[in-house]
């Protein structure tokens, strides 16, 4: 592979397709995140400069010399995707307002920019990038894709993994039950700082999460988007279940889909006769310590479903 | 021994203003007229970013002005501006270079000019807020080019050279100057006014940015078979920028008739052709010593003083020019590497290695955390290295003249 690549011409490798997410990206089969990347560019169109932070989906899709972006795309390191795209924007700021005849740039009235950044890219290690620029006000719409663990580095526990999925720095064992932490309220914490808005989704309904990225770009000012995002892999399910754990952890109430307007809750996804979380765990290899009908796995399962519970009561999720 | 005088202090001529340092290389930066300036605040820094702030609330500097939550985000948002096409500046001291130092390695790999004012002073622990240049030399190996200011001036027209140089070769620079002692004194200096300034630095032209009506990807990951390529460019630029520094501090001087032309502008020099003994230093320690050189050649000794300028890229080849000849040479130097010696002596050393002459260098680490360094400390070391023998073993050949063994565990016993 390394000869061949060595000898390869790459000009034409490098010129864009028509797409704006392209095939031939690396992304396994059943990935989650992959369908975010595309309903993202779907929504937003080609007048768009991506900042994504490391992570899954900066990997499959940038190796060297090839891409499958179709917009700008810029990839810095892990923990700053929120201050690049936030550097962008005060540079087309300074153009807009200065005019600088020796660079052809567009008129940013109706330029995108969008940051994207994993579960731990953002509410772990690019939390303060990621305060800081929604703190200042940058017209920046960030996109959290979350499969709930660290995948690119092979599955390591996140703040965003749930409470008992076994992980490779929190495995199930004798004196561990998996993850002893609830998913941190990421979106609570966005919309805390201010900005005018912020929202769930899940790739099990794309049409409600390109409208939420649509209506976030309309939006001037910082917008930040939580998107489920499945991983076959991390989680140990059949990848042709992807969707289908998806809308699981939405009709269970592990994740809600709502959005927050100005600080306020504006709009709720309702449940109607949400089911118990067992219909979403036991198909993940993640949680299958909790079904040995053991007291331990039980009781692990009792915690988190009254965490749901009670999260579903403060947003009044049940219909 | 020698004694020096203290020098006559210079009154401002018509076209050279008496401010504070910070507050001059910031005028600096706004005559270089940044479409972003991004920066945090750090002692002893932060007047450059507080003047720069001052400057664009008072609507004289119309940049977009960031105000970042870390020096880690600074030179984050700076990377996402300059990709974007902008002309980016940044600031920073000490603890706050560490901060940025993972973004700024990438801003070398991706090739960004953005260029930075740097406080110089040591970094912790213990803490201390005072000047040396352990900061700077920790970013050594970054891929950002590196400057050090003898003076206030030379600190202002070090950042637009910078602009130049970086802008011209595709590399993120690091503009040094010395804390408390630049940033917080207050000397006479030519602030260049924009239109100056316009004539000597044209806007910046990147060839590639984000502008979405040409998608580009910047930041691919590269695998084995490439990522050498991309190192080595940085190398090559490195190694382009001699000969860019030197056109750059060539038409300096055509436009504001200040010359740094010596050397190609990467050293500058004190009666140095003749000198016997010849110390090299980086920074304000140079005035100290060029009054220490004064009072010897009144005695009619021959010592000279050595002063790189650019520090990357290293000025090997002038080096091996500048103290061929040389008796002996004093590393004056305010960093040091544990487990070996001072980088700066060390990299000095190396530089000679090819050299058909190679007298005995003999380092000394000082003035580190703000001691201050007196003449007659450097009257002592020119004394000491005056002993120094080419059969000196390695433990004889590093000195730290102002060490106070009762300070140390065991106590004078040291």
């Amino acid at each position: 592979m390394s000869s061949d690549l060595q000898d390869q011409d790459y000009t034409d490798e490098l010129e864009h397709d028509e797409e704006l997410w392209n095939p031939g990206h690396r992304a396994c089969a059943g990935c989650g995140p992959a369908l975010a990347m595309k309903y993202i560019t779907e929504a937003a169109g080609e007048n768009t400069i991506v900042s994504n932070a490391t992570g899954c989906m900066e990997v499959v899709s940038t190796p060297y010399p090839e891409s499958a972006w179709g917009t700008s795309y810029i990839h810095n390191i892990f923990e700053n995707a929120a201050s690049v795209a936030a550097g962008v924007e005060a540079a087309y700021k300074s153009f807009d307002r200065r005019d600088p005849d020796h660079l052809d740039v567009e008129d940013s009235d109706d330029l995108n920019i969008i940051a994207i950044g994993g579960d731990g890219a953002t509410a772990d290690i690019g939390f303060r990038a990621l305060s800081g620029m929604m703190e200042r006000g940058h017209d920046v719409l960030y996109v959290m894709y979350d499969n709930e663990a660290y995948m690119n580095t092979g599955v390591q526990r996140s703040s965003q993994t749930p409470f008992g999925a076994s992980t490779t720095t929190s495995p199930a064992g004798e004196e561990s039950i998996g993850n002893d932490t609830n998913k941190k309220d990421m979106i609570s914490i966005a919309a805390d700082h201010g900005i005018p808005y912020a929202a769930t989704a899940s790739i099990s309904n794309p049409h409600d999460f390109k409208q939420k990225v649509e209506k976030a770009l309309d939006i001037e000012g910082p917008k930040f988007l939580h998107v489920y995002a499945p991983c076959p892999v991390g989680w140990s399910f059949d990848s042709a279940q992807t969707i289908d754990l998806a809308e699981k952890a939405v009709k269970t109430g592990l994740f809600p889909v709502f959005e927050m307007e100005d600080g306020e809750v504006t709009s709720v996804n309702k449940i109607r006769d949400r089911e118990p979380i067992e219909e979403w765990l036991e198909p993940q290899g993640r949680f299958k310590h909790l079904f040995k009908d053991d007291e331990d796995g039980e009781q692990a399962i009792q915690e988190l479903q009254e965490w749901i519970d009670g999260r579903a009561e403060d947003l009044g999720l049940d219909a | 021994m020698a004694r020096a005088e203290p020098q006559e202090q210079e009154n401002p001529s018509d076209d050279q203003e008496v401010m504070k340092g910070t507050s001059a290389v910031a005028k600096g930066v706004m005559a270089a007229d940044p479409d972003v300036v991004s920066a945090y605040p750090i002692t002893p820094q932060t007047g450059v970013v507080e003047k720069l702030s001052e400057l664009v609330a008072d609507g004289k500097l119309d940049s977009e002005f960031i105000k970042v939550d870390s020096e880690f985000n600074a030179a984050s948002t700076c990377i996402g501006a300059s990709a974007a096409g902008a002309r980016a500046f940044s600031a920073t001291s000490s603890q706050g270079l560490k901060l940025m130092s993972e973004p700024l390695f990438t801003a070398a790999g991706m090739r960004l000019p953005i260029v930075m004012a740097v406080a110089n002073r040591s970094l912790s622990a213990p803490l201390s807020i005072w000047a040396d240049h352990t900061d700077a030399f920790a970013e050594r190996d970054g891929g950002m080019l590196q400057f050090h200011a003898e003076d206030v001036q030379e600190a202002i027209d070090h950042v637009l050279l910078s602009f130049r140089v970086a802008e011209q070769v595709n590399l993120p620079a690091l503009s040094n100057f010395d804390g408390f002692i630049l940033t917080h004194v207050q000397e006479p200096a030519n602030i260049p006014s924009e239109e100056e300034v316009s004539e000597f630095l044209p806007p910046r032209d990147p060839e590639y940015t984000l502008d979405p009506s040409d998608p580009k990807t910047m930041g691919a990951y590269a695998r084995p078979e490439h990522w050498t390529e991309s190192r080595y460019e940085i190398q090559r630029a490195m190694m382009d920028a001699r000969e860019v520094w030197a056109d750059a501090v060539e038409e300096f001087n055509d436009v504001f008739g200040r010359d740094y032309t010596e050397y190609g502008g990467m050293l500058d020099t004190y009666y140095a052709d003749d000198a016997d003994h010849i110390i090299v230093a980086m920074g304000s320690i140079a005035g100290t010593i060029r009054n220490v050189v004064d009072a010897y050649r009144e005695d009619g000794e021959k010592v000279g003083l050595v002063r790189p300028r650019v520090f990357r890229p290293f000025p090997a080849p002038e080096l091996r020019d500048a103290l061929a000849g040389a008796e002996s040479v004093a590393v004056l130097t305010k960093e040091m590497s544990p487990g070996y010696e001072s980088a700066f002596a060390g990299e000095i050393k190396g530089a000679l290695y090819h050299a058909e002459s190679q007298p005995p260098i003999k380092s000394y680490v000082l003035g580190m955390a703000g001691r201050d360094v007196k003449p007659e400390d450097i009257a002592e070391i020119v004394e000491d290295v005056k002993t120094a023998s080419p059969e000196m073993g390695f433990k004889e050949s590093e000195s730290w003249p102002q060490l106070r063994p009762e300070l140390l565990k065991g106590g004078d016993e040291q």
